[in-house]
């Protein structure tokens, strides 16, 4: 359908960073009037591309080239000189300054030294309405207006600069449904300019909806270049997931056939959410029950795992409890409601580096407890051995620093904390991420033995095969709701991905 | 017309001096002259002047606690120069103002570069400056040279028998120069957009190093002006000058409606800002019956109801921002 040349090219691009291979042979071609959408999971290679695109990063080998002409891409400002602009997620404006000024400030239009105010409100006003669309009152300070116009003001401010390639980062993270369409109808607009836009998503619906072609990255390597109307969306997710050869497939099989669908509900959810961050949804929890959390990255896994923890503070719905209590507003409440959750930032949000695995395991008892009902030193040590070997910790040294264990053994400290407060329901964020395959099959097999003596889980992880394998049921996510649930008998990997997949 | 939210501080900034100024002429005799006017500026001239300095300095996120050290330093290099070694006023004062100048420069730099917060570089910058004073001398020195005494009391002679001290004249002169910096530089402008975020400043490209500096080295500039002005008003140098004068002048900015975190307020609420101090003084000197002390009870006051103001008015912003 184009023949013309593309505006921007980058050939065999090859990026490393000390011991990682960040990009590997990538390429990629930008057209003028069109909508290029990069795509991949996380660590994928999206956001070091766009550095290497926008001279934060320089490339190791490869050529970039600009309507046919070699240009270096050294710098920042080489790289905004070809006609290269970025709008970041986060915006990156100045609240406190009115929209005209953010359009131009740098750039302001000046006599002598003097600022003309009347004619940088005029330029904004026709930019922002011949370009975008967009009838605003340019003098107001920026922070009247919401995120969603914010990004089309970094949009026209990187238009006025030169912008013949327009990168947008991930856009939409933050935006719902009526800013997304707005948003579009700019980018839509653009693109008749003659405009050539990269759009970084991980959200399916709406690379499908705008862009004409995709590139799909994984593991830094390029997987291809497809026309996005040729492209199904089960082979899109099959290429941002890949085939690999899985060891954990070899391991015995674990789920055997247990009744929890009997067992009395542990706690419902009922028009749960959040706006950004996951829409209203119903989910309900047995005794003794797993239940899975499947869908790509960002498509509100992790939101919701929150909001059942209370980290975060739902605006609709309501959280049910078989004991008659309601309602989490914060982690306390959940934790008195023996929720535990193990969060999927294991260094950041989970251990504490410079603290012995001893310590480390009795935190969240202690926290518990209160400060002033101290564990005594004795019963502290009983619980690290007992945990120590019920987990098969290595090294089995209770006052071995956590900061020197494996993440494996990490894991599996964080999981002795949560468990010495014998929750009812334990809720996993991506609990065995960057582990060896045997901690794997070790934390599979503790949530399952765990199960069966009644202890209720919410499983999350980007990998199929692993929810597959120990959830009772999986609830499927896509952009930021709940799409379906699909219960043990009629679950298999294909009908996960195409549930993923949608549409 | 539909006020703007964005002037409603420096609006209640006018409003209040001009219901004082009301309250002040209904109570008392002779309040009501043009001339009680003119001295709120003859009295303040050296406040307003640090003011604007400091203006910058908060407009930009930071903060200047040296400002009242630099004034005691630049009446005491003054005075000793003038006096004790001869020197002409010619040279002293540009000296003086090179002086407040380059140690602002050197605060600003050491902020930047090193990353260090604003509060503790300028503490440390008080002290030195406290501390080179009595270098110089540890008692008063008392200027009687022709041009100090000529400056301390010529009067301009304003329409109906009113008058204007030559440093009201400065003090005014540097007021209107900062506005127009402000507003219609692009210095002025990319201090507002340091305040307002940092991070986006310099992603947007703009100068924030030269421009953080820079507003340090305004803010010392102008103590030393104001020190130059001091040493009008009070013919001496002396090492326990205007202590305490930077909470004076952090005070009169934050009730000129400026916002302590940055990035919003403006020169003409410090303006007013500094007039409130001025006309609570007036009143506590008519009244007669009342300690001076009255006057910072007074200030703290309106220090808690405008910051009371500022969070009730970002709160109402950030709530805006959900919609």
């Amino acid at each position: 359908m184009n023949t013309q040349k593309p505006l921007l090219q980058m050939k065999q691009i090859h990026k490393r960073f000390p011991g990682v291979k960040a990009l590997t042979n990538v390429s990629l071609r930008l057209f003028p009037g069109e909508v290029h959408a990069l795509m991949g999971e996380n660590g994928a290679g999206k956001s070091t591309l766009i550095k290497v695109l926008t001279g934060v990063y320089s490339i190791d080998e490869g050529v970039v080239e600009m309507e046919g002409v070699q240009v270096s891409m050294q710098s920042p400002l080489e790289s905004q000189a070809a006609g290269i602009s970025t709008v970041y997620q986060e915006v990156n404006l100045c609240p406190n300054l009115t929209v005209a000024e953010n359009i131009f400030i740098g750039r302001e239009p000046r006599r002598f030294g003097r600022i003309l105010w009347k004619e940088m409100n005029k330029r904004a006003q026709t930019l922002l309405s011949e370009r975008l669309n967009l009838h605003i009152d340019v003098t107001e300070p920026l922070y009247m207006y919401s995120v969603a116009v914010q990004q089309l003001i970094a949009i026209a401010r990187a238009l006025n600069i030169s912008a013949k390639v327009l990168i947008l980062d991930e856009p939409t993270s933050s935006l719902d449904k009526n800013e997304v369409q707005q948003l579009f109808r700019v980018i839509e607009k653009l693109k008749r300019d003659g405009l050539a836009i990269l759009f970084v998503t991980h959200f399916l619906d709406q690379m499908y909806e705008i862009s004409e072609r995709v590139t799909i990255l994984r593991n830094g390597e390029f997987i291809g270049e497809y026309m996005a109307k040729e492209l199904p969306r089960l082979d899109l997710v099959l290429k941002m997931i890949g085939k690999e050869l899985n060891l954990l497939e070899q391991l015995p099989q674990l789920v055997e056939d247990h009744e929890a669908s009997a067992n009395e509900t542990l706690v419902t959810a009922e028009g749960l959410g959040r706006k950004g961050a996951i829409e209203p949804f119903d989910l309900s929890i047995r005794r003794g029950e797993v239940v899975g959390l499947a869908g790509l990255l960002g498509s509100g896994r992790t939101e919701t795992a929150r909001l059942f923890f209370g980290a975060d503070k739902p605006d609709s719905g309501t959280l049910t409890f078989a004991d008659g209590g309601s309602g989490v507003q914060t982690p306390r409440d959940a934790i008195n409601h023996r929720i535990a959750f193990c969060s999927e930032n294991r260094k950041t949000e989970g251990i504490i580096g410079d603290l012995s695995v001893r310590e480390n395991i009795i935190l969240a008892l202690q926290a518990k407890q209160g400060m002033f009902r101290t564990i005594s030193r004795k019963q502290q040590e009983q619980y690290a051995d007992e945990y120590i070997r019920m987990l098969n910790i290595n090294p089995p040294n209770p006052e071995h620093l956590i900061k020197n264990l494996s993440g494996g053994n990490q894991q599996k400290v964080l999981l002795a904390r949560w468990l010495l407060t014998s929750p009812q329901l334990f809720i996993l964020d991506e609990p065995t991420r960057g582990i060896d395959i045997g901690a794997k099959a070790e934390i599979q097999k503790l949530v399952l033995s765990l199960s069966r003596q009644g202890m209720s889980f919410l499983f999350i992880s980007s990998e199929l095969e692993e929810v597959l394998r120990v959830s009772d049921r999986v609830a499927i996510l896509r952009d930021r709701h709940k799409v379906t649930e699909l219960t043990d008998t009629n679950m298999s990997q294909q009908q996960i991905m195409q549930a993923i997949a949608g549409g | 017309m539909s006020l703007n939210r964005k002037y409603i501080p420096i609006v209640v900034t006018i409003m209040l001096f001009l219901v004082m100024f009301a309250v002040g002429s209904f109570r008392y005799t002779g309040f009501f002259s043009f001339q009680v006017l003119m001295n709120l500026l003859i009295d303040n001239a050296f406040l307003l002047i640090t003011a604007v300095g400091m203006s910058f300095v908060i407009l930009s996120g930071g903060i200047d606690l040296s400002v009242g050290s630099i004034i005691a330093l630049s009446t005491m290099i003054s005075a000793s120069l003038v006096q004790q070694h001869g020197w002409s006023p010619a040279i002293v004062i540009p000296l003086v103002l090179m002086m407040g100048a380059g140690f602002g420069s050197a605060m600003g730099a050491i902020i930047h570069y090193f990353k260090i917060q604003p509060f503790i570089v300028t503490l440390a910058g008080m002290f030195m400056a406290r501390g080179l004073c009595y270098v110089i001398s540890i008692d008063t020195i008392t200027i009687d040279h022709p041009f100090y005494t000529t400056m301390a009391q010529t009067k301009i002679p304003l329409p109906g028998g009113n008058s204007l001290s030559i440093s009201a004249v400065i003090a005014l002169i540097v007021v209107v120069i900062a506005i127009y910096v402000a507003h219609y530089t692009r210095f002025g402008r990319n201090v507002y957009a340091l305040g307002g975020n940092e991070q986006s400043s310099l992603l947007m490209g703009l100068p924030v190093a030269r421009t953080k500096i820079l507003v340090y080295t305004l803010s010392g500039f102008c103590s030393a002006l104001a020190g130059v002005v001091f040493t009008f008003y009070m013919l001496s140098g002396y090492g326990l000058h205007a202590v305490g004068f930077e909470l004076d002048t952090i005070a009169a900015v934050v009730i000129g409606g400026t916002l302590l975190t940055g990035g919003v307020g403006y020169l003409l609420g410090t303006f007013f800002g500094v007039m409130i101090q001025g006309i609570i003084q007036t009143i506590i000197s008519f009244e007669g019956t009342l300690s001076s002390w009255w006057t910072k009870i007074a200030i703290g006051l309106l220090l808690f109801v405008f910051i009371l103001l500022q969070r009730m008015l970002s709160a109402k912003r950030s709530a805006q921002k959900q919609v």
